[in-house]
């Protein structure tokens, strides 16, 4: 019989906020111990929560994002579960009345070739909600060690459909959604910190069978690799279980990245019973309108509309496309480039190759550049219009990348604009046909290819300042 | 809600979180039993298309402004916590 | 002096302060030799820092030499139920489970007396998580009715009735989840207000039932409640649940606001069970009212009447089975020595940190929020307490408030209810509904019984009246001296 997999995700993913999700204390990450707390986070006797408008807005935004529909009227709700992580012992959440429904996470597929796109598709999303996160334990031989740092940091929970195919979807489905919200500054999905975790439910069924085969959770998918390795990593194992005749034990199972194994959990306790009900401490949230359009109009273009326009309107290959889109720094300083006239192939050239090479040399962030669009933009009409050839703007964009002078001062004070002076060029067209009657000969003969040593020549007594344009007219004109 | 309770001590408990005694369990099957029985009388009340009440007054939208201040020192986070050690607080090894 | 000042008005005092008669630093000794005379017998106390009340009178008297007295309640001690957190004092819930806590912070109303000059005095003892009207549940000891010692002052927030009424404090502060400010008001003699839902910050309090607690004053006169809750009174950003409503000038609205006035008299609150003195003292106050002009009419609240003390114990165990978890032992706490687990941490330190009535309370509410019961119990019990609202909402249009017993029978004896817990519950039949329905109540003293145990009468407003309720509560009080009556102690 042949199986198919059917996986869907539970993102977790932090919020960039200043101050946790029900109090005013700061978020953070990498702090002492226990030094972002207060009344409210350590559950004291008496400690009220009061719900963060900026989380609010930011999960809005990722809703629109997505695709969600947003529902006019929220609520929070307590999940209740003992565990030495959750200081109230309960978990504000939203059960029954999630702030996002609906959406898709579009995703694409490794291409036929590394500069061919790939096939897209839309997976569904169920929900998307708000939460609280927990803090963190770490376990000892014989204690565990209980940090709230974390504890309370504004935590959205989006829910795929069991809709994704294969390990491979799945890797695609986290890499969009996370240059979805990074771009939209919802979060810095940072998996290393934690600021985006996953989990996947994963289960295989006969194909052309409708009714779902039984699900395994696969949990601590730590980076976005992992969660291919984990996933690619269970269908085998279930195919295994199932090729051996055996059945699938619903489970939840702890994957390591680092031997790429799996293990069951001991199921923890009894079945849950979590005793929903609505938080008396807080109040509902109105979405209205108004709200709504003011976030919409801070909401980026998405990543693959963008990817599509820069290889339609500025008909960029799909591979320096690829480079620049996901980072939204470097795709909106191309577009600045390309406003100021620069011509939008070679500004996207210069961007992709040139500009990323000398910022990984120099350890720089974008923003701490020196050279800036329009260095680009003056850059690229300089070749253009032939004051300098490419390889003097190689030269001129070093130079540029480390004073942040504009390119045609550097032409100026450095003396690289190129030579249309027919006089100057003429002198070293003929010194080269002097000194190269062998190619002379042969040209005369019918080799094209025998004028490339007598172009040569000129560029090198130039210095690479002779207009190659020029040289090639002049050497015809002067053999002939 | 039947007219026979059914309380079930030892799950209710656990899930509780609290560990009773068999005296304990007694006293409160019968104590529990006649209040369950008693609160039965909410079933004589129509309560066709009414809202539940969720809260004593319907207001909405009540939050505050993303501004990050003081919280607490680790020393007065700490300073009830019943074993602490490295600025943390110390429980039994947690079995996931 | 003392002798002369331990049953004075929370008003007379601050006229003798202003006038200076009357030092803080002299108020606060005798208030505190007032408790070295009788707390061994009413038992009001859990705990008290004498050094920091005694420093903050010296404070309050620096303040009024230099002419910057806060206003009425500078220099005056108050005292605070032992669930309202008060920065690097105990707070103990009257429970085993907090008996070494200290609170790291201090409750809004803490902020908001301390600002006003106020003085908190005294941690008072309660009911353990104010689970009771008897203050027989606190964890540590009983506290005694001041009229007489082998009765219990009510309940929950009893130690902050019987220090009012014993001469003890001037003022304190209660909570009030289902009656637990005004039953004891009325056992012990005095005034006790629950305002209407939202209009003081729950902000450190430790929370009982979330959608009903609410923070109020304890007095000996109605104007001495309404100067305490203008101080307390008043939006707060750290409580969502706090409204956003102006405070008026509750004392100068005492005489401002005169009748006759439409009140409404429920007649389901003066049927069965009802002591025949109580309702005679009740129905006194009623033919007061009307020999005064005001219209009284009889109205019917019969589901509040039926149905209010079982939506309540669904709602307020429910809320309460999640507001108590937190008490885990793990962070804050007791935590058992026999613990050798995790899970053994809960289990252990919550059976041995708790008394009888918070577990039964804690297993009532985890069973109707669990799963197959929610509908059933918890979710119906939402409905009936929109109805109740409803309910008094009709009823309110037409009054300006509805007048009724607080309590059905007296003070009754220690241990006599606390084997059964269900008779226990309906001595709270007058004011539990008031919470369900969040408006304010106010009990006042209305007349003893013929063994000399006060009575009191209830009161209930339109939401956010408080100012309205406490002109009809003052015109009575004035016209009577049962507030000049003390216990003999």
């Amino acid at each position: 019989m042949k199986f198919e997999a059917v996986i869907g995700l539970e993102v977790h993913v932090q919020l960039a906020t200043a101050s946790k999700m029900f109090t005013r204390v700061a978020a953070g990450y990498g702090e002492p111990a226990n030094t972002l707390t207060d009344p409210v986070v350590l559950a004291l006797p008496g400690a009220l929560p009061v719900l963060n408008k900026a989380a609010l807005d930011q999960i809005i935004k990722a809703g629109l994002i997505l695709g969600c529909s947003i529902a006019p009227v929220c609520k929070w709700d307590r999940k209740n579960y003992f565990y030495p992580d959750s200081p109230k012992n309960y978990q504000l959440s939203q059960y029954d009345q999630p702030i996002c429904l609906g959406g898709a996470v579009e995703i694409e597929l490794p291409g036929p070739a590394r500069n061919v796109m790939g096939e897209h598709k839309k997976i569904p999303l169920t929900r998307i909600h708000l939460e609280e996160d927990v803090g963190k334990l770490t376990h000892g031989a014989q204690d565990t060690l209980v940090d709230y740092n974390r504890a309370g940091t504004p935590l959205m929970e989006i829910v795929s459909e069991p809709a994704l195919a294969s390990a491979d979807e799945a890797y695609a489905f986290l890499t969009s959604l996370r240059l979805a919200l990074v771009h939209g500054g919802i979060s810095d999905c940072d998996m290393e910190k934690g600021q985006m975790r996953c989990d996947a439910n994963i289960s295989i069924r006969p194909v052309g069978a409708t009714r779902l085969g039984t699900k395994v959770e696969l949990k601590n998918l730590n980076s976005i690799s992992f969660v291919r390795d984990g996933i690619a990593h269970e269908i085998r194992r279930q195919l295994a279980v199932a090729a051996a005749g055996g059945t699938i034990t619903q489970e939840t199972r702890d994957y390591d990245g680092q031997t790429g194994t799996s293990q069951s959990l001991r199921s923890k306790e009894m079945a849950h019973d979590y005793r929903y009900f609505p938080d008396p401490d807080l109040m509902p949230v109105r979405v209205d309108e108004a709200w709504l359009a003011a976030l919409r109009a801070t909401i980026p273009e998405h990543h693959f509309d963008r990817q599509r326009r820069f290889m339609a309107d500025y008909q960029l290959p799909y591979t320096i496309t690829s480079v620049l889109v996901p980072d939204r720094g470097l795709a909106d300083y191309f577009e600045a480039a390309a406003r100021l006239g620069a011509a939008p192939q070679a500004a996207a050239n210069w961007i992709a190759n040139d500009l990323r090479r000398e910022l990984a040399a120099a350890k720089l962030p974008l923003a701490a550049s020196k050279l800036h669009p329009a260095h680009i933009a003056g850059l690229v009409s300089l070749v253009e219009s032939g004051v300098i050839s490419s390889s003097i703007a190689k030269e001129v964009f070093v130079a540029m990348f480390q004073s942040g002078e504009p390119p045609a001062a550097i032409v100026d004070r450095l003396g690289l604009r190129q030579s249309t002076d027919t006089g100057e060029l003429e002198k070293w067209v003929s010194a080269a046909i002097a000194a190269n009657p062998k190619a002379v000969a042969e040209f005369k003969a019918g080799n094209e290819k025998a004028l490339n040593p007598i172009k040569g020549a000129v560029m090198k007594a130039s210095a690479g300042k002779a207009n190659p344009q020029r040289v090639d007219e002049l050497a015809r004109k002067l053999i002939g | 809600m039947s007219t026979q309770p059914d309380l079930n001590l030892d799950y209710v408990a656990n899930l509780a979180r609290l560990a009773l005694t068999e005296e304990e369990k007694r006293e409160f099957a019968r104590q529990l039993g006649d209040i369950l029985h008693y609160v039965e009388k909410l079933r004589q009340v129509d309560v066709t298309g009414v809202e539940p009440m969720a809260h004593a007054s319907p207001v909405f939208n009540v939050w505050a402004a993303d501004v990050a201040g003081p919280g607490l020192s680790v020393e007065a986070a700490l300073r009830n916590a019943p074993a602490r050690r490295d600025d943390t607080i110390v429980v039994p090894k947690v079995v996931e | 002096m003392a002798d002369e000042i331990i049953h004075q008005p929370a008003a007379r005092l601050a006229a003798l302060l202003a006038a200076g008669k009357l030092s803080s630093l002299e108020l606060v000794q005798a208030c505190l030799a007032r408790k070295r005379a009788v707390d061994d017998r009413v038992q009001a106390f859990n705990s008290c820092d004498e050094a920091a009340a005694l420093a903050a009178a010296q404070a309050s008297d620096a303040r009024r030499a230099a002419g910057q007295a806060r206003g009425p309640l500078d220099g005056i001690p108050v005292g605070l139920k032992d669930a309202i957190a008060v920065e690097g004092q105990p707070l103990t819930c009257s429970s085993r489970m907090l008996a070494n806590f200290v609170s790291p912070y201090d409750a809004t109303v803490t902020q908001k007396l301390k600002a006003a000059g106020a003085i908190p005095l005294g941690r008072l003892n309660m009911d353990e998580f104010a689970m009771g009207s008897s203050t027989e549940n606190s964890a540590f000891r009983p506290t005694a009715n001041p009229w007489d010692l082998t009765r219990v002052p009510g309940g929950s927030s009893g130690g902050s009735a019987a220090a009012v009424a014993a001469g003890e404090l001037p003022l304190t502060l209660g909570s009030d989840t289902g009656g637990s400010i005004r039953q004891p008001a009325a056992l012990c003699g005095i005034v006790g207000l629950k305002p209407t839902y939202g209009l003081v910050s729950r902000y450190g309090l430790a929370a009982y039932a979330s959608s009903l607690d609410q923070i109020g004053p304890l007095a000996r006169t109605v104007e001495d409640a309404a100067l305490l809750l203008g101080v307390i009174a008043g939006h707060d950003p750290r409580d969502s649940t706090s409204f956003q409503a102006e405070v008026p000038d509750y004392r100068a609205g005492l005489a401002a606001r005169k009748g006759p006035w439409r009140l409404g008299v429920p007649k389901e609150f003066f049927g069965a069970g009802l002591d025949p003195e109580v309702s005679a003292a009740a129905k006194r106050a009623l033919e007061f009212y009307r020999q005064h002009g005001c219209e009284i009419r009889e109205v019917s609240l019969p589901l509040a009447a039926e149905y209010a003390i079982a939506t309540y114990y669904l709602i307020a165990t429910a809320e309460a089975s999640s507001n108590l978890a937190r008490y885990d032992g793990i962070r804050y706490g007791h935590r058992s020595a026999a613990a050798k687990d995790a899970i053994d941490i809960y289990t252990r330190s919550r059976a041995e940190g708790f008394g009888s009535e918070v577990k039964r309370r804690i297993i009532l509410g985890t069973h109707v929020l669990s799963s197959g019961y929610y509908d059933a119990y918890y979710l119906r019990a939402q409905k009936v307490r929109t109805l109740i609202r409803n309910e008094f909402a009709a009823v309110l249009r037409d009054c300006d408030a509805l007048l009724s017993p607080t309590s059905p029978v007296p003070a009754f004896k220690l241990g006599e209810k606390s084997a059964d817990p269900l008779a226990m519950y309906l001595t709270d039949i007058y004011t539990i509904s008031v919470n369900l329905a969040g408006l304010p109540g106010i009990s006042i003293p209305c007349g003893f019984t013929g063994g000399g145990l006060p009575i009191g009468l209830q009161l209930i407003g339109r939401p956010f009246d408080e100012a309205g309720l406490l002109a009809i509560a003052h015109a009575y009080e004035q016209a009577h001296e049962w507030s000049q009556r003390h216990p003999a102690l």
